[in-house]
């Protein structure tokens, strides 16, 4: 999978690592800033009251 | 020979989507610990200003705080001196990532009866996280708008999740009328897990009316 992300990517091995770079950027930005708080409601190991 | 190398793509595919989900995954830690942090901190900001500007206003006190709204200071100096948290109106999870909830219904600071607090553990700036080292005559206090109220600590407990008697006004006899003003603290236990309750109970011990 990456290998084949590697390959597609243009130019030569600096450019490709910079465009690589920015593309973990990008999945890491998507997932902190989008995915996870919508995830987090639903993971309780942390519910701090009490209810019958 | 053909099908073994599409085996060991297929094998190697396999691997990398494992890696990268444990990556996310401890991404994701990284975030429940750290990232709703933020979230806390900008809110506690403009809760703590809002008491600072109603501070001395016994007037804001009457009535009922609205859910959401900050409804006093807290500091426990065991815990830092630097210890301060605006507590929410409220217990509802919109409330609790803002800071320490009030139940609402529970008693005010102050007044007879059981005032209730319960606050995150391990998320979202985590306010709750060091209850468990209060001993015995810690003072907890609580700064509302009218009056600060210095409770101190007079035992701990770890109860289930469903054991709602802590929550009267005599924590844990709810036939019985008070006389005495109380003070909650309720967190998870143990820590990273929500298979229990960890509670902190105090007593008023002193009120110091804020002068007009």
């Amino acid at each position: 999978m990456y290998g084949w992300i590697w390959r597609h990517l243009p130019g030569g091995p600096p450019t490709r690592l910079l465009a690589a770079l920015v593309l973990v950027a990008v999945a890491g930005a998507v997932l902190w800033y989008v995915v996870f708080p919508l995830l987090e409601p639903a993971v309780t190991l942390d519910e701090v009251t009490v209810r019958k | 020979m053909h099908n073994l190398s599409r085996v060991r793509a297929l094998l190697r595919t396999c691997g990398e989507l494992s890696i990268t989900a444990g990556l996310v995954m401890m991404f994701f830690c990284a975030y429940l610990l750290w990232g709703t942090s933020a979230y806390t901190q900008r809110q506690q900001q403009l809760l703590q200003r809002q008491l600072a500007e109603e501070q001395g206003d016994a007037t804001a006190h009457l009535g009922r705080i609205r859910l959401g709204n900050a409804l006093a200071l807290l500091r426990i100096p065991r815990l830092g001196d630097d210890y301060k948290y605006a507590v929410v109106e409220g217990v509802d999870a919109e409330h609790l990532k803002k800071g320490p909830g009030h139940y609402p219904g529970s008693a005010l600071p102050g007044k007879i009866g059981n005032l209730v607090l319960s606050g995150h553990r391990t998320t979202y700036a985590a306010p709750f996280n060091r209850i468990d080292e209060l001993r015995r005559g810690d003072e907890i206090i609580v700064d509302a708008r009218e009056a600060r109220y210095t409770y101190r600590v007079i035992s701990q407990d770890v109860v289930e999740p469903d054991e709602v008697d802590i929550l009267a006004p005599v924590p844990g006899k709810p036939d019985i009328t008070p006389i005495r003003a109380m003070i909650t603290l309720l967190t998870c236990h143990p820590e990273y897990s929500a298979a229990q309750r960890l509670i902190v109970y105090g007593v008023l011990k002193s009120t110091e009316q804020r002068k007009a």
